[in-house]
């Protein structure tokens, strides 16, 4: 894991109207039902600390009233914390007058919306250059770069239509496109593909990996969606209740469920596709020779057929550089295919 | 038993005492401030009897074609371009012109007074909670004051004359511009206005870069019912001393003739229809956006 980006530091967000008034016994470790029938405030988010690498796709997953939209809104500060820190680059976003807020909301962070919210008065190419004009970019360069981005997104020819008139897929586009075009260096994107069809959300995901291929952007990712998380997250933070349950690559969260909520989360999914083999390898046992070697990032579905295949149905597993990792097994593959129980 | 069949009301002599002290007290700021009133509104004067002298002395073809080319600037529709045209013929032939111009110019001048004040106090209304729980009883009292209490005021302090009729017309129709704007900005989408924060737009771009536009269909709407409310109020406003169409609708209501009464009332008619229409069809214009392709 390459160094922080984001750093988020035992952040707390009550809601209610006098939220300082009762943090200190949140601090304390009240339970959510007690603050909100004693006190009637309610708690957001608990105690959430968390480091988003730089460059990397962070995916923040949890259900509905989970506080994942809350966490992500702390970010840029959209929402203000009652307690903890945000930091971004060595400083401290919480601290920060209106004017230094604005600035980093033009230059360093840009934002993916899950209901789109494009401003409907205004063209594609205007919604595009929306940033660049908060930037304070001249209307021509701002058009220009703008185009740029509406090719990149494929929406060349409805750079002059509304967004009303766009099906919500190309609409997402023109918000990712928005999002883009500032070249801020941080993404947030708040369920930004959950209101798409299945087919469409798939499009949408390869866009924005084959996008973050060259952009290397850091990326914050909310979803609901584990399939999503797993497709796309360089690592996966699981909230629950306001609470962060797990905080992993997807390997250990597949592998090393860390309570019964996430093992619930992880039931349904196609193990198989998920799992590596490199996550597998046992560096103990000695493969026959003549084994055949498979890389790292494998699927272990994709595997199977070699293993079975295999003398002694056992194969080398080795990095994409050639180093040894150590040996999978057939068995131990199969092993692995069947979901920790409870 | 007494007390509970009587209301206990204040005294005769109190009550009398009392409408004295307000009323003299009210006769002496006239006279004290009357002419510096006078003075501030010199120029709306100079500015109203100048737009009704441009409107009298441009040839009536020439006032006809501004009104069928503002009618197709705003609605783009040849049924009301032309109608708007056709209705205002007709009052010319009927003899009824100068009134007519008359109108339109106390009018016109109102409502763009309503406009320049009214927007900026719904947007203040829409930014502050506040603002709005102070405005909003006030302007209640505004729609149902009865005009004629307000009236006596405005004439003891400005007499009687065109800058009182404008005042008590604006103070009438002033209302809905102001209502629309504020309900406008508080109705712009919650999350559009999110994103606009999200890319660090200032209060002020995101006034002007979303909340007013995003409002404009409900301002227009304001705009529209000024005017309607505007064009009610000239009988009223000819009581004390304004000219145009509600002169001869008083002198008909005193003398009982039917047809004047009834050809003035249809020329206010006529005109409330033309600009209702060209206002509400331009508004709706402005929501062009909203239209998917099939719309097109």
């Amino acid at each position: 894991m390459s160094e922080a980006k984001i750093e988020i530091k035992n952040l707390y967000k009550v809601f209610g109207d006098h939220p300082s008034k009762v943090i200190e016994l949140v601090q304390d470790g009240i339970s959510k039902t007690d603050l909100l029938e004693k006190h009637g405030h309610i708690l957001g988010l608990k105690d959430i600390s968390l480091k988003i690498p730089n460059r990397e796709i962070q995916v923040i997953m949890g259900l509905s009233g989970s506080g994942k939209s809350t966490l992500i809104r702390h970010i840029n500060r959209l929402i203000e914390p009652t307690a903890g820190e945000i930091w971004i680059d060595n400083e401290d976003v919480t601290a920060m007058s209106q004017a230094a807020l604005r600035d980093l909301r033009r230059f360093k962070t840009s934002m993916v919306f899950q209901k789109f919210a494009l401003l409907p008065h205004r063209t594609v190419i205007e919604n595009v250059a929306y940033g660049l004009s908060m930037q304070g970019v001249p209307e021509a360069e701002a058009h220009k770069r703008a185009m740029h981005w509406i090719e990149r997104v494929e929406l060349n020819g409805f750079e002059n239509n509304y967004p009303g008139q766009l099906s919500g897929g190309m609409q997402q586009r023109v918000g990712l496109a928005r999002a883009l075009a500032t070249d801020a260096e941080i993404l947030l994107m708040d369920e930004a593909f959950s209101a798409l069809d299945p087919l469409i959300r798939t499009g949408m995901q390869n866009i924005l990996l084959g996008l973050q291929e060259e952009l290397h952007k850091t990326i914050v990712f909310i979803t609901h969606d584990l399939d999503e998380a797993l497709r796309l997250g360089d690592n996966i933070a699981i909230l629950r209740d306001g609470e962060m349950v797990q905080d992993g690559s997807p390997q250990d969260i597949v592998m090393r469920p860390a309570d019964d909520y996430v093992s619930e989360f992880i039931k349904d999914i196609n193990r198989g596709r998920v799992i590596k083999v490199g996550s597998l390898a046992d560096p103990a046992a000695s493969a026959s020779d003549g084994a055949p070697i498979i890389v790292a990032d494998t699927a272990l579905e994709t595997a199977l057929s070699t293993l079975v295949a295999a003398p002694g149905q056992s194969c080398r597993i080795t990095k994409k550089d050639g180093s040894d990792l150590g040996t999978l097994t057939l068995e131990r593959a199969v092993a692995a295919l069947h979901a920790p129980a409870g | 038993m007494d007390f509970f069949l009587e209301f206990p009301e204040l005294g005769r002599h109190t009550l009398a005492a009392m409408r004295k002290a307000i009323d003299t007290s009210f006769i002496h700021f006239s006279r004290e401030y009357g002419a510096a009133l006078e003075a501030f509104f010199y120029p709306l004067l100079q500015f109203m009897i100048w737009f009704e002298k441009l409107l009298l002395s441009t040839p009536w073809p020439i006032i006809l074609l501004i009104i069928g080319g503002l009618a197709w600037f705003g609605s783009r529709s040849v049924k009301i371009t032309v109608g708007s045209v056709i209705a205002m013929a007709l009052i010319g032939i009927f003899g009824m012109w100068e009134d007519t111009m008359a109108t339109l110019a106390i009018v016109s001048v109102a409502t763009l007074l309503c406009v320049v004040i009214g927007i900026p106090i719904g947007i203040v209304m829409a930014r502050f909670e506040r603002a709005q729980s102070v405005i909003t009883p006030i302007l209640d009292v505004m729609q149902t004051i009865p005009s004629f209490v307000y009236l006596i005021p405005v004439v003891m302090l400005l007499g009687i004359g065109k800058v009182p009729g404008l005042l008590a017309v604006c103070i009438y129709a002033i209302p809905p511009i102001v209502r629309l704007t504020n309900l406008g900005i508080r109705l712009v989408d919650r999350d559009v206005l999110e994103a606009a924060d999200a890319f660090g737009a200032s209060p002020r771009q995101k006034l002007f870069s979303v909340q007013v536009p995003l409002a404009l269909p409900n301002i227009f709407a304001g705009v529209n019912q000024t005017i309607m409310m505007a064009l009610s109020m000239v009988v009223i406003a000819s009581m004390i001393g304004v000219r145009g169409l509600g002169v001869p609708v008083l002198k008909a209501i005193s003398n009982q003739y039917l047809s004047l009464g009834l050809m003035n009332g249809l020329a206010i008619v006529a005109l409330a229809i033309i600009f209702d229409r060209v206002s509400q069809t331009y508004g709706q214009r402005l929501q062009a956006y909203r239209k998917g392709f099939g719309d097109e």
